[in-house]
């Protein structure tokens, strides 16, 4: 084990796989000669030179989609995207060839690429720089999605997707790159797509927490422990495709209760889709509603005042959890939910 | 829009001149091979057409009826090894690579034998083992995908090349400009084919394109162009052998506009009220089969009896085309979910993901797949496309398919004959 940063475990997993197959390139904006926009790979370029490490035009359709191309024959490319919002601007190329290449060719050709990409507000990026829109890629059949919110993960998947012979989204998180965690020191260290991790043990609700929120709800989830006496289960999916739902679904069997914490807008949001398969596959279990807490259904705001109300912290999660509980918080922290977020009351204070 | 900013021969009725002076002709054999190239994409086309007609064929249909010069003389221009990256347009480019046309039927009526097991249709044939990489929807997206095999056999330091073609719509997508730039900027092995067939649908192309003379819509991200007689199979097999010679023997990637018309409406459902019947009469009488034909009696190389077996043997091979996909099965229900995803231990299908389908995918019954990975050599990192479903790296690089010598005309030329030529000079 060692202590690493998020972007270091991150860089570490491509320094990896680059050691260990040569046919995994980096293609990307400001990889190379700056290191990179959140320096995940810096140095990458003095250790395997131009040839494996690509500085890019700001041409995020065309770069995904040679990186499509590179993989019809084999090559590994990782391409990094400086946010998830620019990936709006490669959705043609993920979507309609990335996804569909395995599929609509009968099986001959195969695409294992993986497109990096960070997101998440908490920077005052604005409107432009800082949603969270897994939902967007996991609506989307022929593609993973990988959230990874400790260096540990983020390290494990990362090398799972490079080694994976279908098109990864993989998704960082802004306020993640300098957070420190235990990693392992093998560069067999793989976390298998597929497998959720169960943060904290529980028996009397379930929290899912998606990307950055899977730390939220840990955090809550003490809290819970030591404030209410309330004792939640934390699971982290780390994938939504594949979404491990059976672990899910055992939590919510022994608990009955669950709440989905995402920093992505509700509507058709990782939660709705989440709720809908609980509710689906776990109804008679269940005694109280599933419960989301998400971002605010609007445009990330500029400012700090007003961009700290815009998605959840630990006091919602928490809120959201009594609430669940039938019990009401000892002080009151306004929960952002779709009541709030103006799905229902367009414009209330 | 006015006419005369426009310097093609495209805006006039009259029968546009040959643009560019007579070539000489190739050897007997191969003139008589791209005769019979063209003459079995038209047949096909026609019956497809037919068949569509009849409701065999579903969807969109876009038929290349008048574009076969640039098709087969194009295609000609590159070696067996080369990729070949087409667009929704792109029944004729599986057949001049060798694809059976039986298997490009299969395709249109949906059947499991289609070339791309009934998954894609019309538009997005694929044929690995003829490196023919694929019709492509979404006009325009082809272009990265293309830049990016050039950059794969750039770096797997082989000597091959991509001819990618793409319509005179295409080259106003912001794909156009990204990947001309990246191509000069990396120095890619690839080819950019424009078969200007003067319009983007029903736009035509001086109302959608401020310069017409697409070959220099390239120029300013340092992609050179040509322009060529796309009517002419002889002047488009010259202009893309000198470009393919660019980009492999100097990795100077080139821009080829041909000159074309498609004497069809744009799909099957295509009224064709952008433009008059008299203009379409016209072009016909340049059709780039009948002319070529002519060409090659003129010069003694065919005499008529030879025009008529080799027409002969086109039908031929359609209705064997039409025989075979009839009797090609529909793809089995529970085949549904097959090839979603690539399958693994970690990857065990779209059933795996929750999506609740009827029932599992055909591919969850097989054997996961070995779990570990060993890194290839580097050299064999294309077979990958060579093996279908098998494993990575359990044979070496091999080139596609060679056709049977004996085969018949039109069936399964494939590119052999060229394939250690040297481009031909123009």
């Amino acid at each position: 084990m060692a202590q690493m940063r998020y972007r270091e475990a991150l860089g570490a997993a491509l320094r990896e796989e680059m050691l260990r197959d040569e046919r995994v390139i980096l293609l990307g904006e400001d990889i190379g000669v700056f290191g990179g926009a959140f320096k995940v790979t810096a140095g990458l370029l003095q250790q395997f030179g131009e040839r494996r490490v690509r500085d890019t035009p700001i041409s995020e359709n065309t770069i995904v989609g040679m990186g499509v191309g590179a993989s019809m024959l084999g090559l590994r490319p990782v391409v990094e995207l400086m946010t998830i919002n620019f990936a709006l601007l490669a959705f043609d190329q993920i979507v309609n060839h990335a996804a569909h290449i395995h599929f609509m060719f009968g099986g001959q050709a195969r695409v294992p690429l993986v497109v990096r990409m960070p997101q998440g507000a908490g920077h005052q990026l604005g409107p432009t720089h800082s949603h969270s829109l897994e939902a967007m890629f996991l609506h989307v059949p022929g593609l993973l999605v990988a959230v990874p919110s400790t260096p540990a993960d983020a390290k494990g998947l990362l090398k799972s997707a490079i080694r994976d012979d279908n098109p990864v989204i993989f998704i960082e998180h802004e306020s993640l790159y300098g957070v420190r965690g235990e990693v392992p020191n093998s560069p067999e260290h793989l976390v298998d797509f597929g497998h959720a991790a169960v943060r904290r043990e529980g028996g009397d609700l379930t929290i899912v927490g998606i990307s950055r929120m899977a730390l939220t709800a840990e955090r809550a989830g003490r809290r819970l422990a030591e404030d209410h006496s309330v004792d939640a289960e934390v699971i982290d999916p780390r994938t939504l495709r594949p979404l491990d739902l059976d672990t899910i679904l055992r939590s919510v069997r022994k608990t009955n209760r669950c709440v989905i914490v995402e920093e992505g807008w509700p509507h058709s949001g990782v939660g709705a889709n989440l709720a809908a398969l609980i509710a689906e596959q776990a109804f008679d279990d269940l005694d109280a509603p599933v419960r989301r807490l998400s971002g605010a259904d609007m445009p990330m705001p500029y400012s700090k005042p007003l961009e700290d109300i815009a998605y959840p912290h630990e006091p919602q999660v928490i809120a959201a959890a009594l609430a669940t509980l039938g019990r009401s918080a000892d002080s009151p922290a306004p929960p952002i939910d779709l009541h709030h977020a103006g799905v229902e009351i367009a414009g209330a204070p | 829009m006015t006419r005369e900013r426009v310097a093609v021969p495209t805006e006039q009725d009259a029968p546009p001149e040959r643009p560019s002076p007579a070539r000489s002709l190739p050897p007997p054999d191969q003139a008589r091979e791209w005769l019979s190239t063209m003459t079995l994409i038209r047949r096909f086309e026609e019956r497809a057409g037919e068949m569509y007609a009849r409701a065999k064929v579903g969807g969109f249909l876009h038929l290349s009826i008048g574009e076969e010069a640039t098709i087969v003389g194009s295609a000609r221009a590159m070696r067996a090894h080369d990729y070949l990256v087409s667009t929704y347009r792109s029944h004729g480019h599986a057949l001049v690579r060798g694809t059976d046309p039986g298997r490009v039927m299969a395709e249109l009526f949906g059947r499991v034998d289609g070339c791309s097991k009934g998954r894609g249709g019309s538009m997005h044939m694929f044929d690995a083992q003829r490196r023919f990489m694929g019709g492509y929807g979404i006009v325009g997206g082809n272009l990265p995908i293309a830049a990016g095999i050039a950059l794969a056999c750039d770096y797997t330091n082989s000597h091959d090349v991509v001819l990618c073609t793409l319509g005179d719509g295409a080259v106003n997508q912001g794909t156009f400009g990204e990947t001309m730039n990246l191509a000069a900027l990396w120095r890619l092995p690839v080819v950019f084919l424009v078969t200007n067939n003067q319009f983007g649908m029903g736009t035509s192309l001086e109302r959608h394109s401020a310069v017409t003379e697409l070959a220099k819509r390239g120029e300013g991200f340092g992609v050179p162009g040509v322009r060529c007689d796309g009517m002419d199979v002889l002047d488009t097999h010259a202009a893309v052998c000198e470009a393919i010679r660019a980009a492999r023997e100097r990795r100077q990637p080139m821009l080829v506009e041909a000159i074309t018309y498609r004497f069809r409406g744009h799909s099957m459902a295509d009224p064709e009220e952008y433009r008059t019947r008299e203009q379409v009469a016209q072009w016909r009488l340049r059709d780039p089969i009948a002319s070529f034909g002519a060409r090659l009696r003129e010069a003694g190389v065919l005499d008529e009896a030879d025009l008529e077996e080799i027409d002969r043997h086109a039908l031929a091979a359609v209705d064997a085309a039409v025989a075979f996909a009839e009797a090609s099965p529909f793809p089995e229900p529970d085949s549904l979910y097959d090839d979603v995803y690539v399958l693994s231990r970690q990857i065990h299908g779209t059933y795996a993901l929750h999506t609740a389908p009827p029932q599992a995918p055909l591919q969850d019954r097989d054997a996961p797949r070995p779990d570990e990975e060993i890194p290839m050599q580097l050299t064999r990192a294309l077979s990958v496309i060579h093996e279908g479903h098998g494993r990575e790296g359990e044979q070496p690089l091999t080139a596609p398919d060679r056709p049977s010598a004996g085969g018949p005309p039109g069936g399964h030329q494939g590119g052999d004959r060229n394939d250690s030529a040297p481009e031909a000079p123009r």
